[in-house]
């Protein structure tokens, strides 16, 4: 293996979740780099959202025009899946895995427990801008129940007090930088 | 000599602190001056010892598990550099270990013994002999050769792979085929996908490339889940390394044809594993579902002929290539031909991948495999193939392993999760949490699901809140026979399983 400094990385400190700063050319670009491929609206949206956060609503004319597609069309398609968002993101996304595999490893008093340390619910923001709190149904970990994904690391066999431990680090790294 | 350590790098040892282990052994080697290798290999699919350190000292590859980043001084100090007994996480050597020398691997033969990324390791254990083979014959020689194994599409839904090939290969050669993969592995309690994808991605290119040369098709498409960022990472590698060493792109070994393979990200949307809502996803649209007729592999991806298998059903062809049909086709019972790799999940001792020939009883996974709950406490019930499928009471789980045997009962072998729970589980919200996960995931097109869905939460609550029961059963009862006879696709028409299965087994549970 050759790529470990890649794959599943170590707790990123400060934003790992895109620049959320963005300009109509930044879209430009990424629109004219793709627009070749057959079917190049997912690809478009991803590259997006991984550079930028999320897709800015004021973005969508800009790919509509490119593509030659309606701007409800365009809308249509972001809105239809449950990965892309048109809002920033806090620092860091956190998803919790709500399929049964989890749930038979005690995932439903998991999840309770991170909204209310969070004090957040599914699709917000803490209050302080560092982590947005998602569902998931499935990161493909089930046979090491209870699972959550921190932006690109999944985490297995996950309890109250080692989210507790994750969430400090996530939130101290960051402070750290500041 | 060397000695060489190995140390996975797939999902779920990463999960568990690989990354951090392999790290703390390389500076304690350094410390003591070892002269070792940290190889990042993928997972031999025992994941309850995950993560599972190997180390290879001369005496074959002598494992060490679970470890976790805090376990590694202490390890070291007892001689784990060495290979050495004596600490309570030994294991001995890991090919003796009886979890992997009761299993009959053939797609997973090379997982975890292999650097995943490694077009030489791949190729010292037998890897692209199929594809090499393929090159030099007739398409439809291949496709005969899929035709004798009776490899069936692992996906779930159990059709005849070579069939699919065979209406692709009749098509007009003068156009633009595809080959799409099916990697949009949603179901809870799976995993076998990501494994090939992440310990053994040059198998998947291998079947595809396969496939491309067996129908015609110049271009494949791998459509990958997005909660699976480890398996992208891999998957672009490989297809780089596998471009560059001739095996895609414009002449395949030497053929004289073409077969170019990229990796399309999913957005998280459950439904696109269905595979007309894939290929709408795949074309840049909203993941609706198509009607059938017309089928995929007649006017499929961009209205052109398309094979669409899931990631196990490509993965076997190397398999089956290279050996010969027959001799998959020697594995298994019945109409269930070669093998199933089961995947032990959830409430589990020893959750796992065991691949086995059709026809093991569940029964037999569940103890001999599985050791009981991982709790300790007496398993309840069963969801053998994602979250559309029944629950199994006890009284069913003597049912052997193959597609006609879980008919049979009502069930399905699916994509073989396997998802244990025990007797803490309350059934009742398992039956309310199939229709609400049908209400976030129905693509919208068809009102059975999409509304149905939403009625199914309300019926169940009501319920279980004790409001009308009799009646409301009756309802929930009428309400699926109605989504299962006017969905347009499993989606819809398979939610009502798993409620189903709890009205009738576990009837108590859902009067909450």
């Amino acid at each position: 293996m050759h790529m470990s400094a890649q794959s599943g990385q170590p707790l990123n400190p400060g934003s790992s979740t895109g620049s959320m700063e963005w300009n109509p050319d930044m879209i430009r670009s990424i629109v004219s780099d793709l627009k070749a491929k057959p079917g190049s609206l997912l690809p478009i949206l991803h590259a997006i959202q991984d550079w930028i956060g999320f897709i800015p609503p004021d973005a969508v004319p800009l790919i509509a025009e490119a593509l030659q597609q309606t701007r409800a069309e365009v809308h249509g398609v972001i809105s239809f899946y449950h990965h892309f968002r048109t809002t920033p993101p806090g620092s860091h996304v956190v998803q919790v895995c709500r399929a049964e595999a989890c749930q038979a490893m005690g995932g439903r008093a998991l999840e309770q427990h991170v909204r209310q340390r969070l004090a957040v619910d599914y699709h917000q923001t803490t209050a302080d801008r560092e982590i947005t709190l998602e569902p998931v149904y499935c990161l493909g970990n089930c046979a090491c129940a209870p699972s959550i994904r921190v932006d690109d690391s999944i985490h297995g066999r996950m309890t109250p007090e080692k989210f507790d431990r994750l969430t400090e680090q996530l939130t101290t790294s960051t402070l750290e930088l500041k | 000599m060397t000695t060489k350590i190995y140390v996975p790098c797939d999902t779920t040892a990463l999960s568990l602190g690989a990354d951090q282990v392999a790290q703390l052994i390389e500076q304690q080697a350094a410390e003591q001056g070892g002269d070792i290798e940290v190889i990042r290999n993928g997972s031999r699919g025992l994941c309850w010892l995950e993560p599972l350190v190997e180390v290879d000292a001369g005496q074959g590859r002598v494992a060490y598990g679970p470890v976790e980043p805090h376990d590694v001084a202490g390890l070291v100090a007892a001689g784990l550099l060495e290979g050495k007994s004596g600490h309570d996480l030994w294991l001995g050597n890991i090919e003796d270990h009886p979890y992997l020398e009761r299993q009959q691997r053939l797609t997973f033969a090379r997982i975890g013994i292999t650097d995943p990324l490694s077009v030489d390791d791949y190729r010292a254990h037998g890897g692209f002999d199929g594809l090499a083979r393929a090159a030099g014959m007739e398409p439809q020689g291949i496709v005969d050769e899929v035709k004798t194994s009776g490899l069936r599409g692992r996906g779930g839904a159990a059709f005849p792979t070579a069939i699919k090939w065979q209406t692709v290969h009749d098509q007009p050669w003068q156009q633009q085929k595809y080959i799409v993969c099916n990697a949009d592995e949603g179901d809870s309690g799976s995993f076998a996908d990501r494994l090939v994808m992440e310990c053994d991605p040059f198998m998947l290119i291998e079947g595809m490339a396969i496939a491309g040369l067996a129908v015609g098709a110049t271009q494949g498409y791998i459509y990958l889940r997005s909660e699976y960022p480890v398996a992208q990472k891999m998957l672009n590698e490989a297809i780089a390394r596998a471009e560059a060493a001739g095996y895609l792109g414009g002449n395949v070994c030497d053929s004289g044809r073409a077969f170019h393979l990229e990796v399309r990200l999913g957005a998280g949307a459950y439904i696109c594993g269905e595979e007309t809502s894939l290929l709408e996803s795949l074309e840049g649209k909203r993941g609706l579902v198509r009607a059938k007729p017309p089928l995929p592999a007649i006017v499929g991806l961009f209205g052109q002929p398309t094979v669409v298998n899931n990631v196990l059903s490509l993965a076997a062809v190397p398999f089956i290539l290279a050996q010969g049909g027959e001799a998959y086709a020697n594995y298994g019972l019945g109409r269930s031909r070669g093998t199933l790799p089961v995947q032990l999940a959830g409430n589990i001792r020893r959750g796992g991948l065991i691949e086995l020939a059709f026809g093991v009883s569940l029964k037999a996974l569940l103890e001999d495999f599985g050791g009981g709950t991982a709790t300790g406490r007496p398993m309840k019930a069963v969801q053998v193939g994602g979250p559309l499928m029944a629950y199994l009471p006890e009284s069913q789980w003597d049912t052997p392993m193959d597609y006609e045997a879980f008919a049979a009962i009502g069930a399905g072998v699916g994509h073989g999760g396997v998802v244990v729970f025990d007797d803490s589980v309350d059934m009742g919200e398992q039956a309310r949490f199939a229709m609400e996960f049908c209400t976030v995931e129905s693509c919208g097109k068809c009102t059975p699901c999409r509304i149905g869905s939403v009625r199914g939460v309300e019926v169940i609550d009501r319920i279980r809140a004790g409001e009308n029961r009799e009646a409301n059963l009756g309802l929930l009862e009428d309400l699926c026979e109605t989504m299962v006879d006017g969905s347009l696709c499993a989606m819809g028409g398979m939610t009502p399983f798993p409620v189903q299965s709890v009205m009738k087994h576990f009837p108590d549970d859902l009067a909450g």
